[in-house]
């Protein structure tokens, strides 16, 4: 038995646990100064770096939005060449999808908060994590600094072939895009590993599957969905690259081979991909919806399988990219089946969500407004994804306005409204303070308004036969009043967006403190102090239910007897989360920022030679092998003191 | 019947203006879809918001959690399941209404169709009348007059990259691809010019790639189709023929063709019968004088990044070739 | 709510710290990265038989690539599965001298599949620009050959590892799981053989 103080108390800390604290503090603590911002390795620290990193990345292309949005407000306007739009709505696209909205919702939440509510010290593979985050943020430097050298992407956010191909996409645009994926993609797939391995190995003892907090199965659920599609545009954006400077003729019809393959190895990533950024919203909404209605959730057997059926059904969907291609009749038929059935564990979830809400006491905070918010926005997207999903339907709006408007529902209700709920909801976790109710609101309503008035009328424009990706439109086509509307409402977006940056950065310096759990919720990561050490927890605790915290025995164990000397961690095993082994993980390093800067070298240069990867893959093996290359001291401590698996 | 249909969006290019049994076979089934998922959308978020005001908590601190009692969460659970089978019977109906109207369009008569050949281009649609002999084989761009009340089939594909063609009063789109040869099935049974739009992103110009489907009763189209399959009528004004031979002596016979002379390129669009057509570039300008002398002298201010360089003549030498032009009907 | 709690404890300073298998975290990771690649070859092999759907002449006006050198690839790989599982077996028990003595050959293994895979790329009879089918064989055996190598590498810098003084049961799972790598090597290597060497030979229709 151990005295331990209760998380919420005011009481100071036993001598002990101060002496504890000050121990873990000497091992774990992220190294300091110029030199040691590039070493680091803990999650919370690089959860912190995607989740900056993508939040500047969705400004950017809001800013391109609204760029586009002036160009639109007025037929046949001036204020975008053709060019300069086709570059600004590629651009738009692929930030969205490739430097937003995969690394904020899976990426950022998942590496900063599935440790802690799985209740380990660190993510697994922390330098692999490193890694991933330098190789995001140097894609998305290259895309950008391309776009400012005007040779910016501008054959469409999927960048089909024959128009992004070596004979239709002259200079090195495309190609560029097409690297921006290879540096995403290789930063997913890490974050995608991690994650299953963290969730498989790590978790709290007591925490078997049924307690395993919804959050995490969602972002399990992305993650193998992850590890499963990205082959797709792997395959898809190499092969581009390979038939631009390589002379390879994948794609070439006049010598065998073929448009649409390059659109079925797209669209096997592409559909999974916007449940990959859709999952983590539900799992978001679970989990404010959970707080804010102060009981365990409704359905959680649903819930839980509903996520898988959707990460399941979700590769079975593709070929609705291509109705407009002329595919056979019986395919076209299993694919509207198959993309309607996925709202059948879609609408599952919202059931359970709105019982939840039936049979609780709901709390309107902030994070709850925006999960309200979700239920409006993301349910009229799936509405419309019904009218897409029948192929005659579809042949009349697809590539229509009608098809941006409800793209937008489903990602902005289901991705970019739980993103502002899980910002205000974990905000105070992860910075100590609170944000402001009262600006908090108005955020909310300024865009929710400002969301409605700009993408509504794209349903009615579309219907009225104005096509996507035109940088104008004529007058006279009843389309220019509709247009002003949409852009008007970009007004209010930006502004609800300016309030929330002004809201951050006041409640950064000035907000009330928030103690290590505001909302009394009940999963791990509210079971240690805000901002959380970085050592995670003082006592690595056990699980009692499925809300931690709520479910938790008056005198919940905790976990003692890691070696205090070393990063330490304990696993358990899959199935139970009974303890099964000890393992430590590395020190702060340089070399997964050395090796990044190497891959990049390789990816960028084989833009400009093929030479660019033979040769650049030198660097690459001597970063990697000089990362994986034991450290002395600590391989012989080890040795000392190791205890192997009785077989 | 209500259901048929969705409140008010007459006009042109617009697919709830059906001006033939395609489009409206795919208006029945988008209302089908829209009535049933509006009354769906409603009802949700009217239950959504009353539960939220039924069990909202009104003071400023957060209550403890809630046990769950096996009573509330049995009533959640009947309530549950039976929003769950209502949901999949009605996405089957809609799947169904979704069947019913593929397999309507694609039983619509291929026998009997009269069959245009239309090629995508950046950013024009080149359109071939098919017929077995030869000299009635007609060649145009961007307009396509078609026979009323009769079933048509587009044959289609691209030149350069993926295309798609859409005309929403006629029909669903079908895109046009190089490597593949493809057939869609339409049928007008309203008089009209109908406006289309190319529908997928081809480059810097997909913005105006426009074309018209005029649909006019049997004979009308029958003489339309025989004017022209003619040969251009030789020039009789002494202006005309100045005119002609600007237009034999300039760029533009690297890439027109008008039957009759000399011009015989396929780069750009035919312009035998040119002056019998209401557009020009696409759909992107009436086909005036004035417009057709700004596009010979500078297509690149009015549609930049499209295949026709800049034509270097003097005021009269346009003239002239404004005149020629006009002839050729 | 009470300041101070009296917790028990659960004590696991004597649970084991080298474990192999799912035990292992590192071994999690590496079934991750096969299921990754896997998914590449599964799809890269479904576009070679698209494109063949799509041209009736499948090797168009060329021989198909010459069994000899794949065929002797196929072989090396095969045998060379016996050291693998043999050092594999021993890693689990620590075996210094075995592990050693296993990595070693497994290098000279891969140098001579390496050697030998180079004259497959020389007898593949086919050029990757001439045609859709000559680039889908070069990327297929594009993918292999990245993965060969870079296994090659690996597997040389374990060997050296394993002679110097930083053994420990750590290194022993490495070589546990750089054998599982080597497996997912050779075992993707039979479909791609089949398909690149056969396919054109038995769908000659």
């Amino acid at each position: 038995m151990i005295t331990t103080t209760a998380i919420e108390s005011t009481a100071e800390l036993t001598e002990q646990e101060r002496a504890q604290a000050a121990r873990l503090d000497a091992v774990w603590s992220e190294p300091r100064g110029f030199w040691g911002w590039f070493k680091a390795v803990h999650h919370t620290t690089i959860g912190k770096r995607y989740a900056v990193t993508a939040f500047i990345f969705f400004l950017l292309a809001g800013l391109l939005a609204g760029g586009m949005r002036l160009q639109l407000a007025f037929p046949e306007a001036h204020v975008l060449s053709n060019d300069l739009y086709n570059q600004f709505f590629t651009m738009h696209g692929s930030t969205m999808m490739f430097l937003f909205a995969v690394p904020m919702m899976f990426e950022a939440l998942s590496v900063y908060f599935v440790p802690l509510m799985v209740g380990t010290r660190n993510i697994a593979f922390p330098r692999l994590n490193a890694y991933s985050y330098y190789l995001y943020l140097f894609g998305g430097l290259m895309f950008y600094i391309a776009f400012l050298c005007n040779t910016g992407a501008d054959r469409g956010w999927f960048s089909y072939v024959p128009l992004a191909g070596p004979d239709y996409g002259p200079g090195k645009r495309p190609d560029f895009w097409a690297q921006l994926i290879t540096f995403t993609e290789v930063s997913g797939l890490a974050v995608a590993v991690e994650t299953i391995v963290t969730v498989f190995k790590l978790r709290a003892p007591g925490m078997s599957l049924n307690r395993i907090p919804i959050f995490v199965w969602g972002q399990v659920v992305v993650a193998f969905m992850v590890i499963f599609s990205l082959p797709g545009v792997v395959l898809s954006s190499t092969m581009l690259l390979l038939d631009r400077t390589c002379n390879t003729q994948l794609f070439n019809p006049a010598v065998g081979g073929d448009v649409l393959l390059y659109q079925h190895l797209f669209w096997w990533f592409g559909h999974p991909e916007v449940y990959i950024i859709f999952i983590p919203g539900t799992a978001v909404i679970s989990t404010i919806v959970t707080t804010f209605c102060r009981r365990h959730a409704f359905g959680y057997l649903v819930l839980v399988l509903s996520l898988v059926a959707t990460g399941f059904m979700a590769f079975g969907l593709w070929v609705h990219h291509m109705f407009a291609t002329g595919i056979p009749q019986i395919a076209e038929s299993y694919f509207t089946a198959a993309s309607m059935m996925i709202a059948i564990p879609t609408g599952a979830q919202i059931f359970c969500w709105i019982a939840t809400m039936a049979t609780g006491k709901v709390v309107l905070k902030t994070p709850m407004w925006w999960a309200l918010g979700f239920f409006f926005t993301f349910i009229m997207g799936g509405m419309t994804g019904i009218f897409v999903a029948s192929v005659p339907v579809d042949l009349q709006i697809h590539d229509t306005y009608f098809v941006v408007a409800h793209f937008h529902y489903v990602l902005i209700g289901g991705a970019v409204f739980p993103l502002f709920g899980a910002i205000s909801y974990w905000f105070p976790k992860v910075t100590g303070r609170m944000l402001s109710e009262t600006l908090g609101q108005i955020t909310f309503w300024l865009f929710f308004v400002g969301f409605n008035i700009t993408f509504f009328p794209m349903h009615l424009v579309g219907i009225r036969g104005m096509p996507r990706r035109v940088y104008t439109y004529p007058p006279n086509m009843g389309w220019t009043t509709l247009n002003q509307i949409e852009s008007l409402g970009y007004v209010l977006l930006f502004i609800a967006v300016c309030v929330f940056l002004a809201n951050v950065s006041r409640s950064l310096k000035t907000g009330s403190l928030a103690g290590p759990n505001p909302w009394k919720a009940g999963t791990l990561e509210w079971a240690t102090t805000s901002p959380p050490p970085h050592y995670n927890f003082l006592h690595l605790p056990t699980v009692n239910g499925r809300e931690a915290l709520w479910d938790a025995a008056p005198n919940q164990p905790v976990v003692i007897g890691l070696d205090e000397d070393a990063r330490s961690f304990l696993t358990t095993r899959t199935l139970d989360a009974e303890p099964e082994g000890r393992d430590e993980f590395p020190r702060p390093s340089i070399w997964p920022f050395l090796a990044a800067i190497a891959t990049s070298i390789a990816f960028i240069g084989s833009i400009f030679t093929p030479w660019g990867i033979t040769i650049g893959a030198i660097p690459v093996a001597i970063t990697m092998i000089g990362w994986f290359w034991p450290e002395r001291q600590p391989a012989e401590r080890r040795r000392a003191r190791e205890i192997w698996q009785s077989e | 019947m209500i259901l048929v249909h969705v409140p008010g969006f007459p006009g042109n290019q617009t697919s709830l203006n059906p001006v033939g049994p395609g489009a409206e076979r795919i208006e029945g089934e988008f209302a089908l879809i829209f009535w049933i998922t509006a009354i769906v959308y409603c009802l949700v978020l009217i239950a959504l918001v009353v539960y939220v005001l039924r069990r909202r908590h009104s003071l400023n601190i957060m209550p403890e959690p809630m046990p769950t009692t096996p009573q509330s969460d049995r009533w959640a659970k009947v309530a549950v399941s039976g929003a769950m089978v209502v949901t999949v019977l009605l996405l089957f109906i809609m799947m169904i209404g979704s069947f019913v109207t593929g397999h309507a369009l694609g039983n619509m008569n291929r026998e009997t169709a009269y069959t245009i050949d239309v090629y995508g281009h950046q950013w024009w649609w080149e359109v071939h009348y098919p017929n077995d002999e030869p000299d009635k084989t007609v060649v145009t761009a961007n307009e396509i007059h078609v026979p009323l009340g009769v079933p048509l089939r587009i044959h289609g594909t691209s030149r350069d990259v993926i295309h798609s063609f859409w005309a929403p009063n006629v029909q669903g789109k079908r895109d046009l691809m190089p490597g593949y040869e493809t057939d869609v099935m339409m049928q007008i049974d309203q008089p009209g010019r109908w406006r289309g739009q190319c529908a997928e992103y081809c480059g810097e110009q997909h913005a105006h790639m426009s074309f018209y489907m005029v649909a006019e009763p049997g004979p009308q189209f029958q003489q339309w189709l025989s004017q022209q399959a003619a040969s251009s009528v030789p020039p009789s004004t002494p202006q005309a023929v100045r005119g002609q031979q600007v237009f034999l002596g300039h760029a533009c016979v690297m890439c027109h063709t008008v039957r009759g002379t000399p011009a015989g390129s396929r780069v750009g669009p035919d312009l035998t019968h040119v002056a019998s057509r209401s557009t020009i570039a696409a759909g992107l300008l009436p086909n005036t004088i004035g417009n057709l002398g700004g596009w010979i002298l500078n297509a690149q201010s009015i549609k930049p990044g499209c295949r026709m360089p800049p034509n270097h003549m003097t005021g009269s030498e346009l003239q002239d070739l404004l005149a020629y032009l006009e002839t050729l009907k | 709510m009470a300041e101070r709690v009296e917790r028990p404890v659960l004590d696991v300073s004597r649970l084991p710290t080298v474990g192999f298998g799912t035990h292992s975290i590192t071994w999690w990771g590496i079934m991750g990265m096969m299921a990754i690649e896997g998914t590449v070859f599964v799809l890269m092999i479904a576009s070679y038989f698209y494109l063949h759907s799509r041209n009736s002449e499948w090797p168009p006006h060329r021989n198909p690539p010459d069994l000899l050198w794949g065929t002797v690839n196929l072989a090396l790989f095969l045998v060379s599965v016996i050291p693998n599982e043999w050092y594999r077996r021993r890693a689990r028990k620590g075996d210094l001298r075995a592990v050693q003595i296993g990595l070693v050959l497994l290098s000279l293994f891969g140098i001579g599949n390496v050697v030998v895979r180079y004259f497959e790329l020389w007898h593949l009879n086919t050029d990757w620009s001439i045609d859709a089918y000559g680039s889908a064989v070069w990327t297929l055996m594009g993918l292999h050959v990245l993965h060969l190598v870079t296994d090659l590498v690996d597997t040389i810098v374990l060997t050296i590892l394993f002679f110097t003084s930083l053994v420990e049961g750590k290194r022993f799972q490495d070589a546990e799981e750089n054998a599982a790598y080597w497996y997912f090597v050779v075992a993707f290597w039979i479909p791609i053989y089949l398909v690149i060497y056969w396919a054109p030979r038995w769908l000659h229709a």
